[in-house]
């Protein structure tokens, strides 16, 4: 069985079509429809970052396995500018973009496990897991 | 080609039903094709209905919102209708309210809410 499926984002059509690749291995995983709304709009979220800031980068849809436990991690990894101060980021309301992403926080609070690696000049990597209840 | 979003009108009032994901271009051709319908049909009432709707981003919170905003200015009121349970939640655990948006819970009361807020 493949785990990992990943998309290329380079334009606007990239984000539509990793929220759908999430959104489908939610599916198949028994995620119900909340915790696929979650998903998909964590995945969106991530995917437009990468768009808006990076120009460009991947995300990976891992399914894992923790023990007995099921879950889904999206992996948005681009090697863009980077965050300087990654606590700015992660407070809520703060933007760059005049208001366009509901930001970082709003991610972290869709999904179980949120965590960033980021510095300026090397790019960003996060990974966001949502575990089969 | 892309597919447009179909707008109807039904008396002074128009009617959008949303029926698959948007991306990004779909939702700004949207925001222009509603505004171009109610200047030309001069309608004082919008329903947007999302029953079909499964999930909504940042982006296109902000699309609607946007939208909403400048068919008030053009004196247009907005109804927006269908959320569903999993849009109601991952909205506000996004950190996104839509405030001061009027909504109602399927197209039928949005309609009822529009004629109330019209005064008719």
């Amino acid at each position: 069985m493949e785990n990992q499926s990943c998309v290329k984002i380079i334009n606007e059509w990239d984000i539509v079509a990793a929220r759908q690749l999430g959104r489908n291995v939610a599916k198949e995983l028994g995620f119900g429809t909340v915790d696929q709304a979650r998903i998909t709009t964590a995945i969106s979220e991530l995917a437009r970052n990468i768009y808006l800031y990076a120009g460009q980068g991947q995300i990976c849809i891992e399914k894992i396995y923790d023990g007995g436990k099921a879950g889904l991690r999206i992996v948005a990894v681009d090697s863009g500018p980077g965050i300087s101060d990654l606590r700015q980021v992660m407070e809520d309301g703060f933007s760059t973009s005049g208001g366009l992403g509901a930001g970082l926080p709003g991610v972290k609070r869709l999904m179980d496990e949120f965590l960033i690696d980021s510095s300026p000049g090397t790019g960003t990597d996060i990974k966001a897991t949502k575990w089969l209840r | 080609m892309r597919v447009r979003i179909p707008i109807l009108k039904l008396n002074d009032c128009l009617l959008v039903s949303i029926q698959w994901e948007l991306d990004d271009q779909t939702a700004l051709q949207f925001q222009e094709d509603l505004l171009h319908k109610i200047h030309e049909t001069s309608a004082n009432g919008v329903v947007i209905d999302l029953t079909s709707i499964d999930f909504i981003d940042s982006f296109i919170a902000k699309v609607l919102g946007d939208v909403i905003n400048m068919s008030k200015l053009m004196g247009a009121k907005v109804v927006i209708t269908g959320i569903q349970p999993a849009v109601a939640i991952t909205l506000i655990e996004l950190g996104i309210g839509l405030d001061d948006v009027l909504t109602a819970l399927d197209l039928e009361k949005g309609l009822e809410k529009l004629q109330q807020e019209l005064g008719e």
